[in-house]
């Protein structure tokens, strides 16, 4: 059965390349797994930390640097099966409020870089986990236009803020992340003025 | 042998760089984590694997960073120590409170209390044991190791040594 949604849904490289639009110079923490291949492959940014390993955690990252510069806007990246993973911490980011934090959720319903093995996130609303944990804004969209409209809008507005993009199971033909993990992080604390 | 005030210890960790606290808590922990928080210099975590990962985005950030957990909490945290810290070259003081050390604790508490070092030696995360005559010198060499080799190094601490509150 097609879902309402399916027939506008964007691919998660489409709402990568969106969202990249929107973006300055703004920090990102991407998830392990293809969200990271596919936005090295979109955009190569050296204020682009890539997650190669470490599931579950991006947010917590995310959380960790914004509360460190707090005049930074910084944004995350993460899956379905990352959130799931450390649901614990959408409590963390509800109770602490960093207004400059925007966690963004692609949610295609499955462990794509596995094999697409279906995730809880079909049946259980991660927008509305995010919304009971108290972020500022919680959105979930799938269309492109809404997509931008509602990021822009979070950039510009005090947060925590929670974008839920649901995205089709599409892989973009990325390959693995090139740079050396050191080298990673030596680029994207120069990036962020601690080099 | 003195014990550790908490203050005391906490201005020790100041004074050496140490400016973002996160964590778990522990009964042996417990009089550090008051201090840090009536001080607003702590941000409780609810998972050791999320305070470790929260003390590498401040890293990232700029700060240097202190998580402290119980031992038990060692186990949630080793994922995201071995594929994240140990692998980005991205540092953190551990503060790790011994529980079961020498057997001698709830059974829940053995088999980590018995095996701890051994997995530190395991995945190369340098430590020590603190103690109150020790401490100048361990804060040093934590400070050294830290700066050197860019990877979490641990500081075990047993019941005793720094002074906590009553349960």
């Amino acid at each position: 059965m097609m879902r309402p949604e399916e027939g506008v849904m964007q691919s998660r490289a489409q709402a990568i390349h969106a969202l990249f639009d929107i973006l300055a110079d703004q920090p990102v923490i991407i998830c392990n797994g293809f969200p990271s291949r596919e936005a090295q492959k979109i955009k190569d940014r050296a204020g682009t930390f890539y997650m190669i390993g470490s599931m579950g955690v991006a947010a917590s990252i995310g959380l960790g640097l914004a509360l460190a510069q707090p005049d930074q806007q910084v944004v995350v990246f993460d899956g379905d099966g990352n959130v799931l993973m450390g649901m614990g911490t959408l409590a963390t980011i509800g109770a602490v409020r960093p207004k400059n934090l925007t966690h963004v959720v692609f949610d295609n319903e499955v462990y794509g870089t596995t094999g697409n093995q279906p995730s809880y996130s079909r049946v259980v609303r991660l927008d509305q986990v995010a919304k009971a944990a108290g972020y500022a804004t919680v959105e979930r969209v799938w269309e492109r236009e809404d997509i931008m409209y509602e990021f822009k809008h979070m950039l510009a507005n005090d947060g925590p803020h929670f974008l839920l993009i649901k995205v089709n199971e599409q892989i973009e033909d990325a390959d693995r992340v090139a740079l050396d993990p050191p080298e990673i992080t030596k680029r994207f604390r120069a990036a962020v003025g601690q080099g | 042998m003195a014990m550790i005030e908490s203050d005391d210890f906490v201005k020790a960790l100041e004074d050496i760089g140490f400016d973002f606290f996160t964590g778990v808590p522990d009964t042996i922990l417990g009089g550090i984590i008051e201090v840090l928080s009536d001080r607003r210099l702590y941000t409780p975590s609810v998972r050791e694997d999320e305070a470790v990962a929260m003390a590498a985005g401040a890293f990232l950030g700029g700060k240097i960073p202190v998580v402290l957990m119980q031992n038990s909490g060692l186990g949630n945290a080793m994922n995201v120590l071995m594929s994240l810290h140990l692998i980005y070259r991205i540092p953190c003081l551990l503060i790790i409170s011994w529980r079961g050390f020498e057997g001698k604790d709830a059974p829940e508490h053995l088999v980590m209390g018995q095996t701890m070092p051994q997995l530190m030696e395991t995945i190369k995360i340098p430590y020590r044991t603190l103690s109150s005559e020790t401490l100048v010198d361990d804060l040093r060499w934590t400070a050294q190791t830290f700066m050197d080799q860019r990877i979490p190094v641990a500081l075990f601490l047993k019941k005793g040594v720094v002074k906590t509150i009553q349960p």
